[in-house]
């Protein structure tokens, strides 16, 4: 069968690997235990990083559509030469590599950074900002990469809605804006919903951004488990935040698929 | 023009300037002549290029990366590109949602893979290896292949392989006489991703690689972790001349195709 060779790459480097954790979740001395998951309850460093994880993801996948949104209009509206330059822009941060994301972003944010210097030089402001090793600096760099993974979708969707539909609106007597709200946006929604599913999601599992930018102040769910096994060798632990998470990744796509189909989300149909 | 569309092309055009500018920074950065990171930078050399280009420890793990690019993006092409016909050409829902698995490495968070891996490799032995390296990567690429392939097979008239074997030839001559060269495109852009995806890899090398078989992104990860030195200025200068050259490759062979089957209407 031509489909076996990589179901079995991903069974055995992926699959398995992930029962195994679930397994190892609940085990503690060859016996059965809840304890790794009571932490949850009764340790606040984990709930806490899982609330600061959530907060950042809503945050960064609002703005990815405040801004992404425009973008993507604006793309799918102009000539062809045009919006392949548009794309052009967006695609390239696409493709280099988040490490070299988040290097730019510290030269620009560090206390003697491009925007400190700029700020001060200019008598704008007396003392440099805080702007990176904090919550900040982190949630700009995620919005930075994870912005594409907006415009795509939303830039796709768009290009298939009609151009009739929003010119029978105008003749029909609506205003730009009436048209827009009424016709435009709410089909262009399924790339939205997408797009905001991707960027959700993989904010969720954001590591090394943080780990750079964050300044070990933004503690993120992904960190919580490599400290675990790196730093206290931890399998317990560190297996029974994976499964949450894991759970938590899963709960979302299954309920945006009662939306739109997983395949649309992943960019397959 | 309205000022309400002055003002959108105004704010999309920010918004472009904000995603392209901080990649483009780095530029003058590697050419700096200072240890300090000072925009503009107070005096110009090559020192960091020399610095990175000099270093042994630096292209070992260039070389390293490379390879494993190289060749988990060929073999993940290669399997990949099977799964997507046999899940194309299916007519069982069952086999059709095994795809869902095969589109699992972009799902799970990368933490959690690279944990999962390290398990594995810590039971057969592949730990700090390039076979392990090697395998964990294909594994990755894997989602972007069959996707690309997938939307290449859909434009791709079936009943052309009928006609082909019809006419005597056999399964494989047909998918490399009839089917591939219609779906080249896909399959290249998907092996272009895998290789992307590969040289970017970062969190599972941090758990698997090491030792004479440290990527890339392990040391440049440890040094950004460590100081802010320059030297990762000129490797990030490189990393993105790369990624731009082939993502300009992918536009032409785009392109090139698009003429060639003339344009859709």
């Amino acid at each position: 069968m031509l489909l076996a060779p990589a179901l079995l790459v991903v069974v055995v480097l992926l699959v398995l690997p992930l029962l195994w954790l679930a397994w190892q979740s609940v085990r503690q001395d060859g016996g059965f235990t809840l304890a790794h998951y009571e932490r949850f309850l009764t340790d606040p460093v984990y709930w806490m990083t899982f609330l600061q994880t959530f907060r950042i993801a809503a945050i960064v996948t609002a703005m990815t559509v405040l801004l992404g949104y425009p973008v993507a209009y604006v793309a799918a509206g102009l000539s062809q030469r045009w919006s392949i330059v548009v794309l052009t822009m967006v695609l390239l941060p696409f493709w280099t590599s988040v490490l070299v994301r988040a290097y730019a972003w510290l030269i620009l944010l560090q206390r003697n950074g491009i925007i400190n210097s700029a700020l001060t030089g200019s008598g704008l402001i007396d003392a440099p900002l805080k702007l990176v090793n904090n919550e900040f600096g982190t949630v700009m760099a995620t919005i930075h990469i994870l912005l594409p993974f907006m415009v795509l979708p939303l830039y796709a969707t768009m290009k298939k809605i009609p151009g009739e539909l929003t010119m029978a609106g105008a003749s029909l007597g609506g205003s730009p804006l009436h048209v827009f709200l009424r016709v435009f946006l709410p089909l262009s929604l399924p790339g939205m919903i997408a797009g905001m599913v991707l960027v959700f999601v993989l904010t969720l599992g954001f590591y090394i951004t943080p780990e750079l930018l964050g300044g070990g102040r933004t503690y993120m769910v992904s960190m919580l488990v490599s400290r675990n096994i790196e730093v206290y060798n931890e399998w317990g632990a560190a297996s029974s935040i994976s499964v949450v998470l894991m759970v938590c990744v899963f709960l979302i796509f299954r309920l945006v698929s009662l939306l739109i189909p997983f395949e649309r989300i992943m960019g397959t149909r | 023009m309205s000022l309400s569309r002055v003002l959108l092309y105004g704010f999309v055009t920010l918004i472009l300037a904000w995603l392209i500018i901080p990649i483009l920074i780095i530029l003058p950065m590697s050419f700096s002549g200072a240890r300090f990171l000072a925009f503009p930078p107070p005096s110009w050399s090559l020192r960091w290029y020399e610095a990175y280009l000099g270093s042994a420890a630096w292209m070992q793990a260039t070389r390293v990366s490379l390879v494993v690019a190289v060749v988990s993006a060929i073999l993940a092409t290669i399997l990949g590109t099977a799964a997507a016909y046999a899940l194309n050409l299916t007519q069982s829902r069952l086999v059709r949602s095994l795809q869902a698995l095969l589109l699992l490495p972009l799902i799970v968070p990368i933490v959690i893979t690279a944990v999962g891996v390290f398990l594995v490799y810590a039971q057969v032995g592949l730990l700090a290896s390039m076979t392990g390296l090697i395998l964990a990567n294909v594994m990755l690429g894997l989602p972007y292949v069959v996707t690309a392939v997938l939307v290449g097979l859909r434009k791709f008239d079936h009943t052309q392989e009928m006609v082909s074997r019809s006419l005597g030839m056999n399964r494989w001559r047909t998918f490399f006489a009839v089917t591939l060269p219609q779906i080249r495109p896909s399959v290249i852009s998907g092996m272009l991703f895998a290789f992307i995806s590969a040289i970017d890899e970062t969190v599972v090398s941090l758990f698997i690689s090491g030792g004479e078989n440290q990527t890339l992104t392990k040391r440049m990860f440890t040094a950004l972790r460590d100081e802010i030195d320059p030297t990762i200025a000129s490797i990030s200068s490189l990393l993105t001349a790369i990624s731009f050259i082939l993502l300009m490759l992918a536009a032409l062979a785009a392109r090139n195709t698009e003429r060639s089957q003339g344009r859709e209407a």
